[in-house]
C-alpha cells in the first residue's frame, strides 16, 4: 500500500525518487515516527519532499490519497485488539500519559473500547479499513488511517491535518513541470548565458599554491570568474490575451529559476504601470510600486519582459488607459522609466513574429524598447541574452 | 539519541521528527526558512541538547568543498623553506584540518553544522557527496584515508538563494521552518522573556506582524529583530497603550527602528503612515 501511496505522488508530479522512497521505508522500520498519521505525514515529506514550492502539491496528494484510503487495497485485514493497547502504552509520552490520567484514564479507556467496537462492526459490515499487525508495511503493529490519536493535540501542537488541509504553502509553488524537449534547450541556453562573460581571472591562491609546490619558482594559474553572477528580473503578463501563451512563460520562468545568482519575478497585465504583483491571487492587495523595484532592484540586474504586447493602443499611450484601473501616467511613461533604469532590457514576445506588424500596439512597444522584442522561441531566446549580456 | 527540544528553542514537532529522522539514519538533514527562523540556533540546540560537540562550517561565497576535509599550507611551507626550518621535510606539518575531518576523528558523536550552503557556488554540495555519503576521505598529500568511526550527525542549512543540485537533495532529509505564526511566536518570546507582561506581548505582535504584510519590504523583519524590539520596549518601559492606537497605521510605532533596519524599508514604511494620516 505505501508503493500505492508513492506511485500516487508520482502521478501527482511530485518529483520523488525511489532511493527517497527507500528512505521513508527505512525511517519507518526505524520507528523513527510513531504510527499517527500525523507523523507519518511529516515523515513522508521530510524524506520525500526537497523543496518548499513542492510542499502545497504534496499536501494536496497527501490529503487525497489518505481520504480514499478506505478503498485502498492491502488494508483489509482487522486489527488485533491487544494492538491496539499496545500503541497506546507504547506512544504516551509520560506527560502525555499524566494529562490523560487527569481527563481520567478510565473514561479513556471506554471510548477507546467504543472505538474498538465501532471498528469490528465495520469489519463485519465488510468495509475493511484497518492496517494489520505485522505484515503492514506501516512498521510492525499496522496502521489506523483516520489515527487514533489518544495523545492528540498536546499542549500548543497544531495538528499535522489542518496543515494538510489548509495547504498552508499553497503560495509556495511557483514552479512548473518542465515538460517539452524545447524548454529543456532553452534551460540549456540560458545556462550559457549564465556562464558567459566569465571571463578569466589570476587565480591568486593558486599561482601561491603552485608556486610553493614549484618550491618558488612563479607558476601563474588562471581560472574561469565565478560563473553564476547572474542577477535577472522577469516581468511576466498575466491574464487576458496572454492565457495561450501562460504556460509557456511559465515554463520558461522555472526552467531559469535554478541558474542564476538571482532571480525574481513580478506579474503585469498587459502593459506595466505604477505598480506590479507577485502572487495573482492577492494582486489587489499586495502591489509592489515600480518605483521602489526599480530602486531596490540595480542596473546590475538584467530584465527580461514576457508578454505578448498586445492591447489597445491606449493602454501604452492615454493617462487613464489600462483596462484596470485609472493610471495617473501613460504606460509609455513607465516602460521608457523601465528603461532609464535598465537600459538593455529586452522584451519577449510569445506571438509569432509574422503577426507582429499587424499590431499597433506590438509596433509602440518594440519601439519603446528599441527594437529589443525578440519572439519566444530558441532564437529568439538566444538572440535576447546575447543582447542581454552586451 | 533523540532530540525533543530545549527549554531555550521552540522547535514544532514536524521539526523535531526531522531532526530525528536524521540522527536515527544517519542522514544529513537540510533545514531552510527565511533568515532569523532559528536555522543556525537549532544545530547549536541540537548539539547542546543531545551533549555532543557541535562543530560549525559557515559558508562563504569562496568557500570550497576542499576546505572542509583539509587544506595544504603551502605558503607556509614556502616560507619556512626559505628560512631553512627542518619541519619543512615533513608535508603533514603544513595540513590544516577541515570541520568535517575534526569530527570525523572525535571518535564519539558530533554535530556538523554546515551553514549557509547556498552561499557557495552551485558545484560546492556535489563536491561534498562521497564525503558526506562514506564519511571518509583520502588525503593526498600524506597517502592516509580519514575515516569516521562514528558518523556525525550533519545539519546543513540554505538561506534560498540558489537551488541546490538534485543528487544532493535526494540524500538529506529535508524541512522548511515556516515563519512562526502567531502562536509559535508567542512561545519563542517566553523563552526569551518569561517575565513579559501579556497585553505588551500581544499588541508588540499586533504591530509585528502587521508590519510584516506591508508590500515591498526589502526585509521583512524577523523573529531576532521581534526580540530586539521587545527588549527596548521592556528596557524604556514602554506601556502596552503606546503600541495600540485605533489608528495603528498613521503613527510610526515606538522605537520602530529596532524592527525596520533597512534605510529604504524605514522610509517606505514612513511614506506609508504618512499617506494613510493624510487619507484619514
Ligand atoms: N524557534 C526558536 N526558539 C527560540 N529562539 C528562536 C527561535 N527561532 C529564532 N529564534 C531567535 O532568533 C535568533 C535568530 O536565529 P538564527 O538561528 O540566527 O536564524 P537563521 O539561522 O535562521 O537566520 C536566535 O538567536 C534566537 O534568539
Ligand atoms: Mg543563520
Amino acid at each position: 500500500m505505501l508503493i500505492d501511496f508513492f506511485l500516487h505522488l508520482k502521478s501527482k508530479k511530485l518529483p520523488v525518487s525511489t532511493r527517497e522512497f527507500l528512505t521513508l521505508l527505512e525511517a519507518l522500520k526505524e520507528r523513527v515516527a510513531s504510527n499517527s498519521i500525523d507523523d507519518f505525514y511529516f515523515l513522508a515529506r521530510t524524506c520525500l519532499v526537497k523543496d518548499e514550492t513542492h510542499y502545497d502539491k504534496f499536501d494536496q496528494a497527501f490529503g487525497e490519497y489518505f481520504k480514499g484510503v478506505q478503498q485502498v487495497p492491502g488494508l483489509d485485514a482487522d486489527i488485533p485488539e491487544e494492538w491496539l493497547k499496545m500503541m497506546m502504552k507504547k506512544h504516551l509520552t509520560p506527560e502525555e500519559k499524566a494529562k490523560l490520567e487527569k481527563l481520567g484514564w478510565d473514561k479513556l479507556m471506554e471510548e477507546f473500547k467504543k472505538r474498538l467496537e465501532e471498528q469490528k462492526e465495520r469489519h463485519a459490515g465488510g468495509s475493511k479499513w484497518i492496517g494489520t499487525g505485522g505484515s503492514s508495511p506501516f512498521g510492525h503493529g499496522g496502521y489506523h488511517p483516520e489515527g487514533i490519536r489518544i495523545g492528540g493535540k498536546s499542549a500548543g501542537n497544531r495538528t499535522a491535518i489542518k496543515v494538510w488541509e489548509n495547504r498552508e504553502y499553497r503560495n509556495l509553488d511557483d514552479t512548473v513541470e518542465l515538460g517539452t524537449r524545447n524548454i529543456k534547450i532553452a534551460l540549456r541556453r540560458l545556462r550559457r548565458f549564465a556562464r558567459e562573460g566569465a571571463e578569466d581571472e589570476l587565480d591568486l591562491d593558486g599561482t601561491i599554491t603552485g608556486t610553493a609546490r614549484n618550491a618558488g619558482w612563479l607558476d601563474i594559474k588562471m581560472r574561469p570568474e565565478r560563473h553564476n553572477k547572474v542577477k535577472v528580473l522577469l516581468f511576466l503578463d498575466i491574464g487576458g490575451s496572454m492565457d495561450d501563451h501562460i504556460k509557456v512563460c511559465e515554463e520558461l520562468f522555472s526552467a531559469a529559476k535554478s541558474e542564476f545568482k538571482h532571480l525574481e519575478y513580478f506579474y503585469f497585465h498587459n502593459c506595466i504601470y505604477d505598480y506590479v504583483w507577485k502572487d495573482n491571487r492577492r494582486r489587489h492587495g499586495e502591489r509592489f510600486p515600480l518605483w521602489d523595484v526599480m530602486h531596490k532592484y540595480g542596473e546590475d540586474y538584467k530584465v527580461v519582459v514576457v508578454g505578448d504586447a498586445t492591447m489597445s493602443p491606449y493602454e501604452i499611450l492615454q493617462p487613464g488607459g489600462s483596462v484596470e484601473y485609472s493610471n495617473e501616467e501613460a504606460g509609455a511613461t513607465w516602460l521608457q522609466r523601465m528603461l532609464d533604469t535598465w537600459p538593455r532590457a529586452v522584451w519577449l514576445n510569445p506571438e509569432p513574429e509574422r503577426l507582429w506588424d499587424y499590431r499597433h500596439s506590438i509596433e509602440l512597444i518594440r519601439t519603446i524598447f528599441n527594437s529589443r522584442m525578440y519572439p519566444l522561441t530558441l532564437a529568439g531566446l538566444e538572440t535576447a541574452m546575447r543582447q542581454l549580456n552586451k | 539519541m533523540r532530540f525533543e527540544g530545549t527549554d531555550s528553542y521552540v522547535a514544532t514537532p514536524d521539526l523535531m521528527l526531522a531532526v530525528n529522522a536524521a540522527i536515527t539514519l544517519q542522514r544529513p538533514l537540510l533545514i531552510k526558512g527565511e533568515p532569523g527562523t532559528g536555522k543556525t540556533m537549532l544545530a547549536e540546540e541540537v548539539a547542546g541538547a543531545l551533549g555532543v560537540p557541535l562543530l560549525q562550517w559557515h559558508i562563504k561565497s569562496t568557500t570550497k568543498a576542499q576546505q572542509g576535509l583539509y587544506e595544504y599550507d603551502a605558503v607556509s611551507r614556502l616560507r619556512d623553506s626559505q628560512l631553512g626550518d627542518e619541519k619543512v621535510k615533513d608535508i603533514s606539518n603544513y595540513i590544516v584540518k577541515g570541520v568535517l575531518w575534526q569530527a570525523f576523528e572525535q571518535g564519539k558523536p558530533s554535530v556538523i553544522l554546515i551553514d549557509e550552503v547556498d552561499k557557495a557556488d552551485i558545484e560546492f554540495p556535489n563536491d561534498l557527496l562521497r564525503e558526506l555519503d562514506r564519511m571518509e576521505f583520502h588525503v593526498y598529500e600524506t597517502r592516509e584515508t580519514v575515516r569516521a568511526a562514528v558518523r556525525p550527525i550533519v545539519i546543513i542549512t540554505s538561506n534560498n538563494e540558489k537551488e541546490l543540485p538534485d543528487a544532493f537533495l535526494r540524500r538529506c532529509f529535508f524541512h522548511y521552518i515556516k515563519f512562526p505564526d502567531k502562536e509559535t511566536m508567542g512561545r519563542i518570546v517566553d523563552v526569551h522573556f518569561p517575565k513579559l507582561k501579556q497585553n505588551l506581548l500581544r499588541e508588540a505582535m499586533e504591530v509585528f506582524f502587521e508590519l510584516r504584510e506591508v508590500p515591498g519590504m526589502k526585509k521583512k523583519p524577523s523573529t531576532s529583530e521581534l526580540l530586539d524590539w521587545l527588549k527596548l520596549l521592556v528596557a524604556e518601559d514602554i506601556p502596552p497603550e503606546a503600541l495600540r492606537s485605533k489608528d495603528r497605521k498613521t503613527v510610526v510605532p515606538p522605537l520602530a527602528g529596532a524592527l525596520l533596519k533597512n534605510e529604504q524599508d524605514v522610509h517606505l514604511f514612513e511614506r506609508l503612515v504618512f499617506m494613510a494620516r493624510q487619507n484619514r
